[in-house]
């Protein structure tokens, strides 16, 4: 009997578990479990919330081991941590604590502004950002079993999510709508491998199970991202820097599924108390925005 | 035939795939009202814990549990398994199942996503390539619990009049082998 482990469908397969879910953000044991008695489909370990991140400013790296064992100890669910873009010492590290899933991100300062890292040099699978088609294709091409279309991480506001998944689903439908012989051309224009822009084409959906992440606050966040075509949801700040995390949680993860029941929508959107206070993308300057990073 | 494929979360869009490509039309449940008029159900592969929240608070917990109890022939993969389970072993503190399956099944017993693998194994007697995904194991079959499929050596795949569960994910593969069984074996007349 072979058996194998690490291989890109059971990498690509686990992505598949977490679809039509949310997974939140936690930054302790206690944060953890709130999101798993909440319905959370898997956790992101990680020391600090984008909004911190954002509001103290300094070097983010990836999470004290010790931090990131407690939150495994505490859940069920998988878990997932955050590694800087290129640094592959930091996803060594991460991979031998028998983390679910690694989220190579550009929240944190990158160690590699020209490369990302070799994903199939890991067992322990990876989700990365993509701002556009391209990015992700040329993720996808590097390992990556999973992609989230970025948003502006800690703001709450969803529009630079929104503005990507568009991106992303336009490309995806141009390139659909395209004459074999001119697929050669769009993977040229789109800095992207020839056979999976051909793939792209012929399915009309990436390869991998496409997330949203950045800038989702509410549950009418998303589940309008849910309605762009997104497979599930990120929610990093927009919980535990809201009045009442617990019920927000529970509601969002009820938003994801019912997505298109503008009923059930309203029902969980009352009395949730306050969102995260927010901030508009337009206020932060350009060089301080998180989802240009990556290339 | 018209299958239900539970719809709160996980991969339940492979599972309404399969189905088709078996020549059922296939729904996606997400209400007590869309169980009414199926004659089959699937519970898919996802977080049994998000699944089992959402159906407790839909109102589909009882039904569920109910169309269970009357016949209704119910087959899950992995998440499914586990809410198809009578006992769990290494479930969150109060984690509820519909139950029906007079099994002990171990949440996460393989381990942790690097361990999740693929193998080949033997599923009533025919060869199939099967996907284990952070996949559970049974622990313990009572009477009557027939083992359809093992590895590492603990149960994977097993039937019990007309509920069926498996530890892997066969609607990860093309083989439509276990949903033919499914269909053709355990939902026949219907």
């Amino acid at each position: 009997m072979s058996e194998a482990t690490g291989t890109a469908r059971v990498k690509r397969g686990m992505a598949e578990m977490l679809k039509g879910g949310v997974i939140m953000d936690v930054v302790n044991a206690e944060q953890a479990k709130i999101a798993e008695d909440a319905g959370a489909c898997a956790v992101m370990a990680l020391e600090r919330v984008p909004a911190d991140i954002r509001a103290q400013g300094g070097v983010a790296r990836m999470s004290d081991p010790d931090m990131i064992q407690k939150i495994q100890e505490a859940v069920s669910i998988p878990v997932m941590a955050k590694v800087r873009i290129g640094h592959f010492v930091e996803a060594q590290i991460i991979e031998s604590l028998a983390v679910d899933y690694i989220d190579e991100s550009e929240v944190l300062t990158p160690a590699d502004y020209t490369n990302h890292i070799d994903k199939w040099n890991f067992k322990v699978p990876f989700v990365c950002g993509a701002t556009n088609l391209g990015e992700a294709l040329r993720r996808i091409n590097e390992g990556a079993a999973m992609i989230r279309s970025k948003g502006e991480a800690g703001t709450g506001d969803v529009s630079n999510a929104m503005t990507h998944m568009r991106t992303i689903g336009g490309e995806i439908r141009r390139l659909t709508s395209m004459r074999d012989d001119e697929l050669y051309v769009a993977a040229k224009e789109l800095q992207a491998p020839y056979a999976l822009v051909k793939e792209v084409a012929e399915t009309g959906k990436l390869p991998v199970v496409l997330f949203t992440a950045g800038g989702i606050a509410t549950p009418a966040d998303a589940a309008l991202m849910m309605q762009m075509g997104a497979d599930g949801v990120f929610i990093g700040s927009g919980i535990f820097k809201s009045g009442n995390p617990a019920q927000r949680a529970a509601a969002c993860v009820k938003a994801t599924t019912f997505y298109n029941d503008a009923k059930v929508l309203a029902e969980v959107s009352r009395g949730l108390g306050d969102a995260m206070v927010g901030i508009n993308v337009s206020d932060i300057p350009v060089p301080h925005r998180l989802a240009e990073r990556g290339w | 035939m018209k299958v239900g494929v539970l719809a709160l979360q996980g991969d339940f869009r492979e599972h309404v795939k399969a189905s088709q490509e078996c020549g059922h039309s296939a729904v996606e449940v997400r209400r007590e009202s869309e169980l009414v008029d199926i004659d089959a159900l699937i519970l898919p592969g996802g977080e049994s814990t998000t699944i089992i929240h959402l159906a407790q608070n839909f109102n589909l917990y009882q039904p569920i549990k109910d169309a269970i109890a009357s016949g209704l022939p119910v087959y899950g993969s992995c998440a499914g398994m586990i809410l198809l389970a009578d006992r769990i072993v290494d479930g969150i503190a109060g984690q509820k199942t519909f139950g029906g399956l007079d099994i002990t099944v171990r949440r996460n017993a393989f381990g942790r996503q690097v361990d999740s693998f693929e193998s080949d194994l033997t599923f009533h007697g025919n060869q199939l390539h099967a996907v284990f995904i952070r996949a559970p194991w049974v622990e313990e079959v009572a009477p009557g619990v027939e083992v359809l499929a093992r590895a590492a050596d603990h149960p994977v795949a097993v039937r019990q009049g007309n509920l069926l569960a498996t530890s892997f994910h066969p609607e990860l593969t093309e083989d439509l082998a276990v949903h033919r069984f499914f269909f053709d074996e355990i939902c026949k007349g219907r």
